[in-house]
């Protein structure tokens, strides 16, 4: 009990700081190859301690809805994040979902931020919401065809199993391609649900072509910084499903202070590496227009389903 | 038990006799109706739960003197549950009508209204306690001509009047086929009684099976709204008084959820070939996603719940038909896993949208209006209505921790559990149906973001909205009752699962309670521990344990600074609600990309100035959604029938002699036939 006490706090403290260096190394990434020196990558934690120290200005329009989110979006974000193995394979949260659960959190966060978009009246709101909600329904199915393609390998959708399970075989998978396809799918879905060129741009400054930020617009000071926050989260959970789901090799499969160890620095190179991925394919592709994203979203449900077939065809 | 009958009955009766027999004022009238149908349906929970808690079911009968007809009732755990579910919901609605009915007073008679909802509830609880088929159809004619009646409460309108008769065509229509599929019963076993149902004396040949399980899939699906043949729904649901719209919504088509499973797992004992459940699966991924699909079109708040009711039926059919693949295999436990998630999901959306239909009628009652776009800033205004139909939003959406999300999470895990099927085709089509249902598990989430940002949240956007009040309180007690079952079913499985197991038990031949509660009943662990696990009570523990930990983090960061408070900003003018986003506008995304589903039509006109074609004097915005099933396979019927009725004519001349003419050659027939 006091173990899983600790676990938890330590998976909770590791989500919480290496979610701003996630988001420094890929601004850092793109700095570099558009040729600028760019800021520190840990820049994030001084924006975010600066925030919470600003006086918050709030809309006279809005409802309790609009200071309630930012907590509930921060919450859902972090309770999901207990779901995903971060340093250590077995997570003591393992039984309270599995990978629906997991959707269904983050479809949480992003039911109250789309209210949120709503509850100013500004028009900038209202049209971030209205396109969270379209690339939104269009990735869930996705997500969920390829982790099911993933899981009936390892006879199991709880995330923490799976990667257990993988990480003991010490990643040897007789037959990658599902494997493949499914990592395929989850890569593209991973960009649209956290926001990423080329779905969306988190360093756009042009309301019109603006998702995420555009539902944020109004909020500022705390309730901004934890926003904020939760959008280095989202990333975080999503790097680290994706890293350990794949590649769980060095993930800590014992109890042991040595393992962890090394399963932390391990966690730590694998999330940045594919950060910097994320910075690198920022800087290759152009945003795409919005009715082209579901072209993209389309790609990624076929690949995920052909995960699917390519394993009973396998098996059979 | 047998007392609480008699309760429930007297209290049914005087809730029809009192407001009819002592006319006075419309709070007096309304009272009389409202406090013996709250002590019936309490009496109906109560008798819910004592006959779902119970080893054996209780009969009774009575004899009639009408040939092949007997009053036998027969509480099993089947019945029971739906009494239950049928009575908490009732309950809500009692109290609700308590506050409502005023909002009618003068436009209908409050008396009749109340007599003829005591009469409705009661012929529902006899459609599920009825063990004899005659018995059961005179109960489902008379839930369906009561509920009629009620739908065209307002009938001074034409568009009541139309929905009114719509839907009472539409209604008659599955009776007739439900009239066959017992016939054909009666063919084989002589009797109505569906004990003889259950075991006829010579079983029913391959053919006639069939024949029977499409019979009823039509007769019950029109009822239950299944896509194609759910267009009545949106048209009779809206129409109706609010809380009678939240109990024909809510429980009155799962009364033909009841039907389905009552034949199709008790009469024919669960042995059905595979393309039974697989007819019923396919059915229900088609209206789940169709349902929301053209939910999220709408803007009138009522209808929008109306279509979500098709949704969510086909959520619950997705669980069935899993359940019946899986029987028609063998697999027992997975059998009664998809029932379970079918029969779970279907209390869970009677709660949840009873809520959202009484919240609507709130939002009624205070603005007058349904149309969404006239809504706005409603939850500074009623405070407690929006908290409610929050809570309601959030249960139908699926999120954790609520209630929705528990019976959804339970349909997922039946339909990947399919990779037991032994063929590939089954195997690729039930993760197809889960993604699927994913897709409508977002669209939902979508649409019930629409309805509440649009109607609770930013600034009102017209008159109604801005002088509207919050609702009386027997209202917002109704709201609340049902708000708290939609929390407590969420975060505490480990009750609802023992209960609802003992409604899948005698259905499916084994009970799986053990096999889906893990670690003491605080985690959900279907039939395979590894294979999944959920454990809303701790998501719920550990959402609040976080929570607090953001609070405190933003307090350890930042210190508690006060927020100023200040208009939002509009980039230098002032914003007024018509800029604000419309739900048109927040839906158009989705209309775009949908569009071979919606088939659009975009109208737009504009009126330039004479000087210049620079300014427009007036624009015109049209944009209507193809209703396909009424174009392509309604009007056609309608046409058919209508040119066959015209052809007929000529026989039908209006001139009593040849009608005796005809009678005396149908006469001089049939003595032939006879010899």
């Amino acid at each position: 009990m006091l173990h899983s006490l600790i676990l938890m706090v330590a998976q909770t403290t590791v989500l919480l700081a290496i979610s701003p260096f996630l988001v420094g190394v890929i601004r850092k990434v793109k700095a570099r190859l558009q040729l600028r020196r760019g800021a520190s990558v840990l820049q994030p934690y001084a924006d975010l301690a600066k925030l919470f120290q600003k006086q918050p200005v709030i809309s006279t329009a809005t409802s309790w809805i609009f200071t309630a989110t930012p907590y509930i979006v921060f919450t859902s974000l972090l309770t999901a994040g207990l779901l995903v193995p971060t340093f250590t394979s077995q997570t003591p949260m393992n039984f309270a979902g599995n990978i629906i659960a997991l959707v269904y959190l983050l479809a949480l966060g992003t039911f109250f931020l789309i209210l949120a978009g709503l509850d100013a009246g500004s028009a900038f709101g209202g049209m971030g919401s209205s396109r969270e909600a379209i690339v939104a329904s269009l990735t869930e199915p996705a997500m969920i065809l390829s982790i099911f393609a993933i899981a009936l390998t390892n006879g199991s959708t709880n995330v923490s199993t799976i990667v257990h399970k993988t990480a003991l075989l010490e990643g040897i998978v007789t037959d990658p391609s599902p494997h493949l396809m499914a990592l395929a799918a989850l890569f593209i879905v991973a960009l649209a649900e956290t926001g990423r060129v080329p779905v969306d741009n988190p360093a756009t400054h042009l309301e019109l072509t603006m998702i995420h930020e555009a539902m944020v617009l109004e909020y500022s000071g705390r309730y901004l910084a934890l926003l904020e926050w939760s959008a280095g989260l989202k990333l975080a959970v999503f790097l680290s499903l994706i890293a350990n789901v794949f590649a769980p090799w060095g993930i800590a499969t014992t109890m042991t202070p040595a393992a962890m160890a090394i399963g932390l620095l391990v966690y730590v190179a694998k999330t940045a590496a594919l950060a910097v991925l994320i910075g690198v394919i920022e800087c290759m592709f152009a945003k795409l227009r919005l009715f082209r994203v579901t072209d993209l979203l389309g790609v990624a449900f076929i690949l995920a389903l052909l995960g699917l077939l390519f394993f009973y065809i396998l098996r059979s | 038990m047998l007392n609480l009958l008699w309760i429930l009955l007297a209290g049914y009766g005087a809730g029809i006799l009192l407001p009819l027999c002592l006319p006075r004022r419309p709070e007096a009238q309304s009272l009389t109706a409202g406090v013996p149908a709250i002590v019936a349906t309490s009496a109906g929970v109560v008798l819910g739960l004592l006959g779902l808690t119970s080893s054996e079911p209780v009969t009774g009968s009575l004899a009639s003197t009408i040939p092949l007809l007997t009053l036998a009732i027969r509480l099993d755990s089947v019945a029971a549950f739906f009494l239950f579910t049928i009575s908490v919901v009732g309950l809500a609605a009692s109290i609700y009508a308590i506050g409502y009915l005023r909002h009618l007073a003068g436009r209908a008679s409050i008396a009749t209204l109340g007599a003829l909802f005591n009469a409705y509830l009661l012929a529902m609880t006899f459609v599920v306690l009825a063990d004899n088929g005659v018995f059961f159809l005179l109960a489902w004619e008379l839930m369906s001509l009561l509920s009629y009646f009620l739908v065209v409460t307002e009938h001074e309108k034409m568009e009541v009047r139309y929905a009114g008769l719509f839907y009472l065509i539409m209604t008659h229509i599955g009776t007739a086929f439900i009239v066959m599929a017992f016939l054909i019963f009666f063919q084989s076993t002589g009797s109505f009684s569906f004990e003889t149902f259950r075991q006829p004396g010579q079983p029913l040949t391959e053919g006639m099976r069939n024949l029977v399980f499409l019979l009823v899939l039509i007769g019950f699906g029109t009822k239950a709204g299944i896509v194609p043949l759910h267009v009545w729904l949106p048209y009779a649901h809206p129409v109706a008084p609010s809380h009678v719209s939240a109990v024909m919504s809510g429980v009155m088509i799962k009364t033909a959820i009841y039907g389905l499973i009552r034949v199709y797992f008790d009469f024919f004992d669960g042995q059905f070939p595979w393309w039974w459940g697989f007819t019923v699966l396919f059915l229900g991924t088609i209206s789940a996603l169709l349902g929301v699909m053209y939910a999220l079109m709408e803007h009138d708040l009522k209808r929008l719940l109306a279509f979500h009711s098709v949704e969510n039926i086909g959520i619950i059919l997705l669980g069935i038909g899993a359940g019946m693949i899986f029987q028609s295999y063998g697999l027992k436990e997975l059998a009664a896993l998809g029932l379970l998630a079918g029969i779970y999901h279907t209390i869970n959306h009677a709660l949840f949208k009873a809520l959202l239909f009484l919240g609507a009628g709130s939002l009624l009652y205070a603005t007058h209006t349904r149309n969404m776009e006239e809504y706005g800033g409603l939850l500074r205004r009623m405070p407690w209505t929006g908290f409610f139909f929050l809570i309601g939003a959030v249960s139908i959406s699926a999120l954790p921790p609520t209630n929705g999300f528990v019976s959804e999470w339970l349909v997922f895990q039946s339909l990947f559990l399919s990779f037991q099927i032994p063929t590939v085709f089954l195997k690729l089509m039930l993760p197809i149906a889960a993604a699927i249902l994913a897709l409508t598990g977002v669209l939902a989430l979508a649409c019930f973001a629409k309805a509440f940002g649009i109607a609770f949240l930013a600034q009102p956007r017209s008159a109604h909205a801005r002088h509207a009040q919050e609702v009386p309180v027997p209202m917002r007690i109704a709201m609340g009752f049902l708000a708290a079952f939609c929390v407590a079913l969420g975060i505490a499985p480990m009750v609802v699962v023992p209960l609802v197991d003992r409604v899948v038990a005698p259905l499916a031949g084994l009970s799986i309670e053990r096999k889906v509660l893990a670690l003491d009943g605080w985690a959900l662990a279907p039939v395979n521990v590894e294979f999944s696990s959920l454990s809303t009570p701790m998501l719920a523990l550990l959402l609040a344990a976080l929570a607090m930990l953001g609070l405190g983090l933003a307090v350890a960061l930042g210190g508690r600074l006060k927020a100023r408070h200040y208009k939002t900003w509009g980039c230098g003018i002032n914003l007024t609600p018509q800029m604000e986003y419309t739900a048109t506008g927040f839906v158009q995304p989705i209309k775009r990309v949908f569009s071979t589903i919606y088939q659009p039509t975009v109208k737009l006109e504009t009126e330039f100035l004479d000087e210049s074609r620079y300014f427009a004097k007036r624009r015109r915005f049209e944009f209507h959604i193809e209703p396909i099933f009424e174009k392509y396979l309604y009007d056609p019927l309608v046409a058919f029938f209508a040119t066959l009725a015209g052809r007929l004519k000529v026989i039908q001349a209006g001139s009593l002699h040849l009608y005796l003419t005809y009678i005396f050659i149908t006469l001089i027939a049939l003595l032939l036939l006879a010899v």
